[in-house]
């Protein structure tokens, strides 16, 4: 599904350049706790997607080291971790978007439903058809909001007629939370929304094309409290229907939104347990040094 | 359980500030309750007005700490450990500021009792309440300040001590009146100051179970004392 490919600007801006650069030698030092393993509860019964040992390098240079995890139906996960820890490597492992990265290999097993999402026979278009993903920075086409939401549908033939399409669009747009708002400029440009319209009318995009699982990549980083609050709150409302894992900075946006929470450190998963705990009594002390700024 | 080492230095001043007033109430609120206990047992009337004129400082002190605390929620958001340490301490205070009002009671009644014989059958078992008492709020602030959950156990683990002094003391004060209805009037007034000891000892088994809840995590409010054991403090079993 390319309409949601990184053709577009957010991915090289926020993608493996912060990756793959290590923290400064004076930061690993200071916290020197030995991280062996994932502490915590990281795998759930009937996972949507599961991963096992999974090892992601650039190059010469790994950038995700054995991790494995479950993400489970219909749950918002959220990964949370320093700049460079793996957090968004991770999350684009998930839809095979590493792939478009020259050098990027992945390793271990990946699936969905209980398919191997790596195996040849596996088109990467179809699958990031079902685990659709949303970028840090709001990038509709410059079409407009209709064909913004319509490309995904237009592109995999959902559509057998005028109507259906406009069907689908109309409830991409429902569910995103936008519709009403835009409801009389469907053939005005999508570029012309605020910019928590334009991350709404992105998630509509997503969900036109009826994916099983959403991955975000600070999907509010860019937006102001309000638009975030509205986003968070469709986010709550999608959950019912899909699954939902997002990378994001803001902590308080994990603690508020995700049921579980994911905390990564150079390249390793430290901890995975529910988002209650994390944020009261977390597991490891990495992870309650980062979520109470005890480092940088 | 640490409270500095954040990136934000101010923020490790804001909770460390906080920490400090808070033994500094503890401290205050300890002087008060020892004076109050001497000024009943020594019938010094004196030293009873000077307590009971002196709670203010204490019910300040609990106001500053709140709006500290108020400010550090809303402008600091605080997570895990250090969310623990300002809940903790919002709920230590207010036990803090009622050991203050207990004291205060305590010296009220002794300004009275000053004035009339005293009643030295009980003179003994009053005594030995007292010292329970005042050693259980004594250790339960230290725990506080040592972050010592084992300590904290440990005080847990004297409330039905403090118990048994009472009710032996009741027993006492009720033969007392039985004997003479002329002493209920200040033998009622010496049950309500052992009631408010008992009260003392109570707020400080409070105060350890939030330094359990501070170091640990895990809120122990009205469980029983084995099943803490075994839960949270497994390795203690062995020895």
């Amino acid at each position: 599904m390319s309409d949601v490919l990184p053709t577009l600007p957010g991915l090289s801006a926020t993608g493996d350049n912060a990756d793959t650069q290590p923290l400064p030698v004076e930061t690993r030092d200071e916290f020197d706790v030995e991280i062996s393993g994932t502490v915590g509860k990281p795998f759930v019964d009937n996972p949507k997607m599961a991963s096992r040992n999974c090892n992601v390098y650039y190059g010469d240079k790994q950038a995700i080291f054995d991790v494995n995890l479950d993400i489970g139906k219909n749950e918002i996960i959220a990964m949370i971790g320093p700049s460079g820890c793996g957090k968004s490597t991770y999350l684009r492992v998930l839809n095979r978007m590493n792939d478009t990265i020259p050098g990027c290999r992945v390793s271990g097993e990946h699936t969905l439903d209980g398919e191997d999402i790596y195996s040849p026979d596996q088109d990467p278009v179809l699958l990031r058809a079902r685990v659709g993903m949303v970028f840090q920075k709001p990038n509709p086409f410059p079409k407009s909001i209709y064909d913004n939401v319509a490309y995904g549908p237009r592109l995999h033939g959902l559509a057998r007629s005028r109507t259906e399409l406009d069907e689908i669009v109309e409830k991409s747009l429902m569910r995103a939370g936008l519709f009403k708002e835009v409801k009389d400029d469907l053939q005005k440009p999508g570029t012309g929304l605020s910019g928590g319209q334009q991350q709404r009318l992105c998630i509509a995009r997503a969900i036109a094309v009826d994916p099983e699982v959403i991955l975000m990549d600070e999907p509010t980083s860019a937006l102001d409290p309000i638009a975030t609050a509205t986003i968070e709150e469709l986010m709550d409302e999608l959950k019912s229907r899909y699954t939902i894992a997002i990378v994001t900075h803001s902590m308080q946006q994990a603690a508020r939104v995700s049921q579980r929470t994911a905390y990564f450190h150079l390249g390793k998963l430290v901890e995975v347990n529910p988002t209650d705990q994390v944020f009261t009594n977390p597991e490891h002390k990495l992870t309650e040094n980062y979520i109470t700024g005890r480092f940088g | 359980m640490e409270i500095g080492h954040h990136i934000s230095q101010r923020y490790n001043q804001e909770l460390e500030d906080i920490r400090t007033r808070v033994l500094k109430m503890g401290a205050l609120v300890e002087s008060q309750a020892e004076e109050a206990v001497k000024a009943l047992l020594e019938r010094d009337g004196k030293l009873a007005k000077k307590v009971a004129s002196s709670d203010y400082k204490i019910n300040r002190l609990e106001v500053e700490i709140d709006e500290e605390c108020t400010q550090v929620i809303a402008r600091r958001q605080p997570a895990a450990s250090d969310l623990r340490l300002v809940i903790a301490v919002v709920k230590v205070i207010t036990d803090l500021e009622r050991i203050g009002d207990e004291a205060e009671k305590i010296a009220t009644y002794s300004i009275k009792l000053a004035k009339k014989p005293p009643i030295s059958a009980m003179h003994s078992t009053l005594l030995h309440l007292s010292e329970l008492v005042l050693s259980m709020l004594h250790d339960a602030l230290d725990s506080f300040a040592r972050m010592d959950t084992d300590k904290a156990l440990e005080v847990i683990s004297r409330g039905s001590n403090i118990n048994r002094e009472f009710d032996d003391l009741s027993r006492l004060l009720i033969t007392y009146m039985m004997e003479d209805s002329h002493n209920i009037k200040r033998a009622l007034r010496v049950i309500w100051c052992a009631r408010s000891l008992e009260r003392i000892g109570e707020h400080s088994r409070n105060i350890c179970e939030y330094v359990i809840f501070l170091v640990k995590g895990k809120d122990i409010r009205h469980t029983d004392l084995q099943e803490i054991l075994a839960e949270h403090f497994p390795d203690d079993d062995s020895d």
